[in-house]
């Protein structure tokens, strides 16, 4: 079987739309840096610090229940968030000692034991994060980062050449911004989990782009007088149908993730999946472009 | 041609056969009497996010620990100064580095600075300085002496709570250093954190003090009691009703006799009132010092206080000798089994503040290995059909190497002892749908070298040959994501990292050496015209 038969897309023609469309996502997701970096973004206590709780209460409660018992005794700015199945409910706090000095969790599950004696509940998780912390897991995120993007551009530039290793960098970083920006317009949680899987799609990215980079150096060797866009586009749909059936077994797993994983990697699955989909269109429509427009081949450097 | 089967052959199923064995302490339990005590016993971990369980992550407040350790050479200097007959007007820590002397003349300054330069080489002495007809001599613990004291009260805390978690019962639990002053604590499965956390963040600094009945201490405030004293309250829990209430009692500064002093404390049950009770036992120098003070105290009151609370305040009715006492208080059993712990511990050098603690209750814990696998399974199975529907016997053989993948990362796991966590269970989800990836490109230039027209042995030849870099480099980014993980990420991420490095590099081995043999033998066995791709 076979999904696409020898096909003849002009990939090259495109680059004015696909640049726009990347553009704006890569704005929006700068965007959502700057908010990050301002801390205006929905950032998890991992970063931020603070108090989260699972609850799973024996009948079904309202998140204005759990409100209006924790706002009576002093606990507000408080995110609360039903979960479907299992009359669940999250319970978020930015910071996380309470007057007492008491661990803030504890401190809500007294507050709630004592104002809803007729619901009990059993805690699933519970997490206090001092904001030291949070400090320090930011920092380490950013160096972490840092150094496989380094890391990815050395070995690139080593097997192929500087071009091509700035252009996969470029993709990669185009990919890093979609995510972040649809966590930011979706409001998701920007937490350790969301970066983990950041990283993972920046080292799948790369394996797409590796891909298309090296059909590309094959035709590049054997047709030296042709000028780049033909090439660049033959070794693109050439290598089209792999790009599509590998990124389609990767997104049958993350999605089984995203359907069937639970709410604890919920949104870690999600990243995955926007990552998948967007780490294969980069490979074609933002990594392969720049470097056909930067590399000129002997023809067209004479003309 | 076939000479290059055997080796190949004997590798693939030496691999699955360890695989396999690693993996038998996990899927069969008990493990059967015949598994002898060479073969592996270690189960797969899992991390505290698929069991349940408490992770901590707690500072020393090393500050503290040197401030404790000036206040002690405080405490001893005036004795030596007193024994020496120098006399002094006051001692006293002053900031966090620091101990003042002030004396009454030069010469007495003089003999003190010898004393103290014979007692503590360690510590330097600021020149003496003459203010309002005293001399004061202030003693500095310098840097680099007080980075050692710091660092040893890290490591001093970690043995202590290490020794009251290995009393509290807690099955494999982690307890390592991290970093400078930070402390990292797991423990699975425990059904009371809460209870595990006020153990182990105790200080349990015992001090038996003199209570000072010159004072009113219902009137008294912390501003207005002598400089020696302090304002320290009791707290008494009714057991019938739960109310607390609190008495406050003025004692002598100076504690009397403290807790590293203790050689045992066991929980006993009074037999009047049927109350739970800490029976604590002296080691010689503390027994010698119990029998002073008491007999030198005799009607008076003592103050037990452990981190700056009074459990009780009894009289002394007589001088007790033998190095036994008791503490008594209105505690439950629990409260006085782990009195009794962090007692039998020691006392930690410095407070320690809890900086991040996430607990995951079992139920979720069970529920989340349940949802893993099953999307896990789910994956799995959408990605085996796919491959078998768009590639027929290719497809196969690349599903073959799929589930050949994840029975060496599971023996691979076990192997190393490393962590199962749910992010690690979605690397090893992620990893099925790359694996098949290498396939797919070997499989695509098969296809086109097929167009060619060239043999199906030919073709297959050239394809594993073109697409061997690319594959190569594709692992190669993965795996520089994956080791940049590794090494920042913490519990889950880690899992994360460890499944996905491993998963990559066996991945190497099945797409390029498994599936190549099984194509290499059955094209030499068989002669086919078309390859069924």
């Amino acid at each position: 079987m076979e999904l696409l038969g020898k096909t003849n897309i002009d990939f090259m023609g495109m680059k004015k739309i696909s640049f726009v469309v990347s553009g704006i996502v890569a704005l929006i997701g700068i965007i959502a840096l700057v908010q990050i970096g301002r801390g205006a973004a929905n950032m998890g206590i991992d970063f931020s610090g603070g108090t989260s709780l699972q609850l799973k209460f024996n009948a079904p409660i309202t998140t204005e229940q759990a409100r209006t018992a924790l706002d009576k005794n002093g606990v507000k700015e408080v995110d609360l968030q039903e979960i479907k199945d299992g009359n669940k409910l999250l319970i978020k706090l930015r910071k996380s000692s309470t007057a007492t000095g008491q661990a803030a969790s504890e401190h809500v599950q007294e507050i709630l034991r004592k104002e809803l004696p007729a619901n009990p509940f059993a805690v699933e998780s519970a997490t206090d994060i001092g904001p030291s912390i949070g400090d320090k897991l930011r920092k380490d995120t950013l160096v972490a980062v840092a150094i496989s993007l380094l890391g990815i551009v050395l070995y690139i530039a080593w097997r192929f050449d500087f071009k091509f290793g700035v252009a996969a960098v470029v993709a990669t970083t185009h990919d890093v911004l979609a995510m972040f920006a649809a966590f930011y317009l979706l409001h998701k949680e920007i937490n350790l989990l969301f970066i983990t899987a950041v990283l993972t799609i920046a080292g799948y990215s790369l394996t797409d782009t590796v891909v298309v980079f090296d059909r590309i150096r094959e035709n590049m060797h054997k047709s030296l007088k042709e000028p780049m866009a033909p090439i660049f586009n033959r070794s693109i749909n050439e290598v089209l149908s792999r790009s599509i059936v590998t990124s389609l077994t990767v997104l049958l797993a993350s999605l089984s993730l995203l359907l069937f994983g639970g709410e604890v990697i919920h949104d870690f699955s999600f990243a995955l999946v926007v990552g998948v989909v967007v780490g294969a269109y980069s490979s074609i429509f933002v990594a392969s472009p720049i470097v056909a427009l930067w590399e000129k081949s002997p023809v067209e450097t004479k003309g | 041609m076939n000479k290059g089967y055997t080796w190949r052959i004997t590798l693939i199923v030496l691999f699955i056969i360890a695989s396999l064995v690693y993996m038998v302490p996990t899927l069969v339990s008990p493990l059967p009497s015949w598994w002898s005590g060479l073969l592996p016993k270690d189960k797969i971990h899992l991390g505290l996010d698929l069991q349940g369980g408490t992770h901590l992550v707690m500072e020393v407040e090393t500050d503290k620990a040197v401030e404790g350790s000036l206040d002690l050479i405080a405490t001893d200097l005036e004795d030596s100064l007193n024994s020496q007959n120098l006399r002094f007007k006051r001692i006293a820590r002053v900031g966090g580095d620091k101990v003042q002397v002030t004396l009454y003349d030069r010469a007495t300054a003089d003999a003190a600075q010898k004393l103290v330069k014979k007692k503590y080489p360690d510590i330097d002495i600021l020149p003496p300085l003459d203010e309002a007809g005293f001399v004061s001599l202030q003693l500095r613990v310098n840097e680099k002496e007080a980075q050692v004291r710091k660092d040893r009260a890290v490591a001093q805390a970690l043995e202590t709570i290490r020794n009251r978690i290995d009393q509290f019962g807690v099955s494999e639990p982690v307890i390592q250093r991290e970093g400078i002053n930070h402390i990292v604590v797991q423990l699975p499965g425990i059904k009371d954190p809460k209870r595990a956390i006020e153990l182990i963040g105790k200080t349990a600094r015992l001090e038996f003090k003199l209570v000072d009945e010159n004072v009113n201490a219902a009137t008294a405030t912390p501003g207005s009691v002598p400089e020696d004293d302090e304002l320290l309250t009791e707290k008494r829990t009714d057991p019938q009703t739960g109310a607390v209430t609190e008495t406050p009692l003025v004692v002598k500064k100076k504690a009397m006799i403290t807790g590293d002093l203790l050689t045992d404390a066991q929980v006993r049950i009074d037999s009047q009132y049927n109350q739970p009770y800490v029976a604590i036992e002296f080691n010689s120098t503390g027994a010698r010092l119990f029998d002073q003070v008491t007999a030198a105290n005799t009607g008076k009151r003592f103050a037990i206080v452990l981190d700056n609370n009074i459990y009780s305040a009894p009289v002394i009715r007589e001088r007790i000798s033998g190095g036994s006492a008791q503490i008594s208080g209105s505690f439950t059993e629990k409260e006085a089994a782990d009195l009794a712990i962090v007692l039998r511990a020691g006392s930690l050098p410095a407070p320690v503040k809890i900086m991040q603690n996430v607990t995951v209750g079992p139920s979720l814990g069970a529920d989340s290995i349940h949802k893993g696998l099953t999307a896990g399974l789910i994956g799995v199975a959408l990605v085996f059909i796919f491959m078998a529907v768009y590639y027929k016997v290719c497809g196969l053989v690349a599903n073959f190497g799929m589930v050949l993948n994840i029975v060496y990362l599971m023996g691979a796991l076990a192997a190393l002892g490393a962590t199962l966590t749910l992010p690690g269970i979605a690397a090893i989800v992620l990893l099925v749908g790359m694996s098949v990836d290498s396939n797919v490109l070997i499989f695509e230039r098969i296809r086109e070298e097929m167009r060619l027209g060239k043999t199906p042995k030919a073709a297959l030849d050239a394809g594993y040959d073109k697409a061997f870099l690319t594959i190569m480099d594709s692992h190669v980014t993965t795996l520089i994501t994956a080791a940049v993980l590794f090494q920042f990420g913490t519990g889950p991420v880690k899992g994360f990292a460890v499944s996905l490095s491993l998963g990559v590099i066996i991945n190497l081995f099945t797409s390029l050496l498994a599936t190549k043999v099984l194509f290499d033998m059955f094209l030499d066995r068989v002669h086919v015209k078309r390859l069924s791709i």
